[in-house]
């Protein structure tokens, strides 16, 4: 009864971001490389997506077509309807910890794209930032005296600060280590929880697809096609001993074609 | 002590002084052993440079020297970095203008001294010139190499936030390819030193060029020349030293080895 209830008052999820029929083909010395086929896909609004394949597919490609930063040899990509044709304030790219400046310190790096806000407005983001990613002490510090994670949550924040509607990460845990990854996974679903951003997050890890997405987009070998769209109908916090984790993770496993077994 | 360990306080200061202390009694007893009599020894430069000192006509000199450094020097970075900063922002732009910079690039500036004495007369503005010309194409080869040699990143980050072109230009580029501009800034300082000690031995009557070049030829006094010369080599390392202090400013500190 409650269920019916439910799905009679929650308006359906608004489409965020629609995939049609992307292709994408390089050309270099006359040779052409075709990379995407094919791509349809919907991303909600505030779902976490995502996109799973081996290196050098072509997910980071996809990525980078949809926050704007090359447009697709065919197809469409929109976002709320609106056509991408260029990188855009509302939609931050966020590159593992290496697109942070380290001509700027902690604030500056998060003030970056606040440049349009008064100045009392921009501490106050700062500091809720700065906070929020757990950078307390460290706001008059240059990058280069800051760790790896620590950088990365720095990135995420200069990203979160300016108020997009999305997230684009492109592997942003692929330069840590794995202890510091598990600790940013946790860190990145929390801030999500927070904010409810929709986030693409791009991974070339099984484990990592499964614990943070609420879908996992899996694509093949180059040119990559979408194989497979695989529901996380786990709610978090994630046990990631369960048998629906291990059970959606060992489909995943046979998907790509990986023995489990070393 | 292995060769790993930081070396000692008194260390650092201990072993240059001590070398420095051996050439100069090598330089002392080399004098003394050939019996030169052009050729001054370590206690007569001393007294020349006393004698300098007590005529008043070295610091006037030096001033001189320092003038013209800062003039020509300063108007190579004042246009130098503007342009370099424009040919490595439009690589089209760049591509027109490369052979030709490139062909003027590796002639010495002071194969222009002719040129410039025609232009210019003997005087301020043709040694002034000189050093322009000499510091202009370092200045302006650093910065093109430092904003093409900015990681697509940043400027993708940049333009990720909105910013518009010459605002990229100001808040990414610039400040990414400081460390660089820096370092050609440094190599042009080194070379407008040179230049001044040059040209003033052709072009002017003032200076610490002049003064060698002077002492040389009003009764030989080799021991002014050698003073001249020693001081020249101070300045300039007071100078090198000078700057290189810009390079331990928090925003550009990253840019340069062995600082983390």
């Amino acid at each position: 009864m409650a269920l019916l209830k439910e799905s009679v008052v929650a308006p359906a999820p608004k489409t965020k971001l629609s995939v049609e029929k992307v292709g994408m083909t390089f050309k270099r010395d006359g040779k052409s490389t075709p990379v995407l086929e094919n791509i349809n896909l919907e991303v909600a609004d505030g779902e976490f997506v995502c996109l799973l394949g081996p290196s050098g597919c072509g997910k980071t490609t996809l990525l980078n077509a949809m926050a704007g930063f090359l447009s697709p040899t065919s197809g469409r990509i929109q976002v709320d309807n609106e056509a991408v044709n260029g990188p855009d304030p509302r939609r931050i790219f966020v590159f593992q910890e290496r697109g942070v400046f380290p001509w700027l310190t902690v604030e500056g790096n998060i003030g970056f794209g606040l440049f349009k806000l008064s100045r009392a407005e921009r501490q106050q983001r700062i500091d809720h930032y700065i906070k929020m990613v757990g950078l307390q002490g460290f706001e008059k510090a240059y990058p280069p005296e800051l760790s790896g994670g620590m950088k990365q949550r720095l990135e995420v924040a200069r990203a979160l600060a300016v108020n997009p509607d999305m997230l684009f990460l492109d592997e942003p845990f692929g330069a840590l280590d794995s202890i510091t990854r598990l600790v940013m996974r946790g860190e990145l679903l929390r801030i999500w929880e927070a904010e409810r951003k929709t986030i693409i997050f791009v991974t070339h890890d099984i484990d990592e697809a499964v614990q943070l997405a609420d879908r996992v987009v899996v694509m093949s070998a180059r040119p990559a096609t979408i194989q497979q769209i695989v529901n996380i109908d786990i709610p978090h916090p994630r046990d990631i001993s369960s048998t629906r984790y291990l059970e959606l993770r060992d489909g995943i496993f046979k998907q790509i074609g990986l023995a489990h077994k070393i | 002590m292995n060769s790993l360990a930081e070396p000692r306080k008194w260390e650092r200061f201990f072993w240059p002084l001590l070398a420095s202390g051996l050439l100069l009694a090598l330089w002392h007893f080399s004098v003394i052993w050939t019996a030169t009599k052009v050729f001054p020894s370590p206690p007569e430069v001393e007294k020349g440079l006393a004698e300098l000192l007590r005529h008043h006509v070295l610091w006037g000199d030096i001033r001189d020297s320092l003038r013209r450094v800062v003039y020509g020097f300063g108007a190579a970075a004042l246009l130098g970095i503007p342009l370099g900063l424009t040919l490595g922002w439009y690589p089209a732009v760049n591509q027109v203008v490369n052979p030709v910079m490139q062909i003027l690039r590796p002639i010495s500036p002071i194969a222009w001294i002719p040129v410039a004495i025609i232009f210019f007369g003997v005087g301020d503005k043709a040694s002034i010139f000189l050093i322009f010309f000499g510091s202009f194409f370092p200045i302006v080869v650093a910065c093109i190499n430092g904003v093409s040699n900015v990681p697509s990143v940043y400027r993708r980050s940049g333009r990720n936030f909105g910013l518009t072109p010459p605002q990229l230009l100001a808040r990414v580029v610039f400040p990414a390819a400081l460390p660089q501009i820096l370092v050609g800034l440094r190599i042009a300082l080194g070379i407008a030193w040179l230049v001044v000690v040059a040209a003033e031995m052709i072009a002017v009557d003032s200076g610490l060029g002049y003064l060698v070049i002077d002492s040389r030829n009003s009764g030989k006094r080799y021991d002014l020349v050698v003073a001249a010369i020693l001081l020249i080599g101070v300045i300039g390392l007071i100078l090198d030293f000078g700057f290189r202090r810009l390079e331990k400013i928090r925003s550009v500190r990253w840019g340069f080895r062995n600082e983390f």
